[in-house]
């Protein structure tokens, strides 16, 4: 029985990656990290995952921070902005990839009020990106929780 | 496992981002690569065995990697640009030393800007990788790893047998390493066909050490 729920839930993971990838929210190089994924580093998907998640809170924190400020520290904001769109493309995360690039526009441009537009965007995506991964990783720790069962 | 030769080539990785760390980490590993990584040019060069601040000494002999480090890196892979190093920095310090210039370094960046690629090649860099990496780039490191793994054992086996008409491919010993140009011939190695050139099979009788060649 428990071999029919391992593959059930293998097959719902999959769906849920491959509507991931329609919507455009992950794009070819989430593909490249499940790759790297094998029976001696189960956990690498969800290790990087983890780590992205955790990495993305404490920019986007420190980006509303300074977009609180009277006077905009832009140089920080940049340096942020180019952090997390290094980590958004090293992950697949494409969309949040697309909203980093529009931040770091208006940041170049110095347009407070287009950088808190874009820095929303990054926040809605984030937030999207996040319950989707955080679903994933339920589905994924219930198969190696079976899947330990049967040893 | 077993005679591998890939196991034997140890790469140092620098990148800032934890996620670019682990990344590149298990893209090393799964190449079959050992692994260092950190966070910073100064920990590399730490790493290294040489300290931020040791400029260019003309009066240190020509060493052996291995009495400066207790482990031999074979390749260093870094981002290019890194708070607390200039752009081009730990490039720059490594082919500087006279100790560590012959290490091949390969530099990521994730932007595609043309300039910074030629300057990277310039400044002595073996590759530019175009983030985020992928596998089949990693494909690119081999050629440059085989070259300082065949150059260094060199020191060990008889020099003389490959001191010959390899000489322009960059298979010097050791002894003929400081007459050649290095610059010229790192120059040829940009280039793609200098890859196709070597030829491990060519090489692969020669040397005792060094067994599977994938």
């Amino acid at each position: 029985m428990n071999q029919m729920a391992i593959a059930a839930l293998k097959n719902q993971y999959k769906s849920f990656v491959q509507s991931m990838f329609d919507e455009g929210v992950l794009d070819n190089q989430f593909s490249q990290l499940q790759d790297l994924q094998d029976s001696s580093n189960p956990n690498f998907v969800d290790e990087v995952i983890t780590l992205f998640c955790n990495d993305a809170e404490r920019i986007i924190t420190e980006m509303n921070r300074y977009l609180n400020y009277q006077n905009v520290d832009f140089s920080k904001l940049d340096s942020n902005v180019h952090q997390l769109k290094g980590s958004s493309s090293s992950i697949g995360a494409h969309r949040m990839k697309l909203a980093c690039v529009n931040l770091q526009q208006a940041s170049y441009d110095r347009n407070k009020e287009e950088c808190v537009e874009a820095f929303n965007s990054i926040r809605h995506e984030y937030c999207l990106l996040r319950s989707k991964f955080q679903f994933l990783m339920q589905i994924q720790r219930r198969i190696v929780a079976l899947e330990n069962n049967q040893q | 496992m077993g005679m591998a030769a890939d196991s034997e080539f140890h790469v140092l990785a620098v990148d800032d981002s934890i996620i670019d760390r682990k990344v590149i980490e298990r893209l090393l590993k799964t190449s079959s690569y050992q692994v260092t990584t950190v966070d910073s040019g100064s920990k590399a060069l730490e790493f290294l065995g040489l300290r931020e601040d040791d400029g260019i000494n003309p009066n240190t002999p020509s060493v052996s990697p291995n009495n400066h480090r207790e482990v031999e890196v074979n390749l260093v892979i870094t981002d290019y640009c890194m708070p607390g190093m200039t752009d081009y920095g730990l490039l720059k310090k490594i082919k500087e030393s006279s100790s560590l210039k012959n290490i091949p370094v390969v530099i990521m960046s994730s932007e595609n800007v043309p300039s910074r690629i030629s300057r990277c090649l310039e400044e002595g860099a073996e590759e530019f990788l175009l983030k985020p990496v992928k596998l089949s780039d990693l494909k690119k490191l081999r050629p440059h790893m085989l070259r300082t793994k065949i150059k260094s054992h060199n020191g060990k086996q008889e020099p003389e047998e490959l001191g010959m008409p390899d000489e322009k491919i960059g298979f010097p010993s050791p002894k003929q390493e400081e007459q050649q140009q290095q610059q010229p011939q790192s120059k040829n190695n940009k280039r793609k066909a200098m890859e196709e050139d070597v030829s491990p099979e060519r090489t692969r009788p020669r040397l005792n050490g060094i067994t599977t060649m994938v």
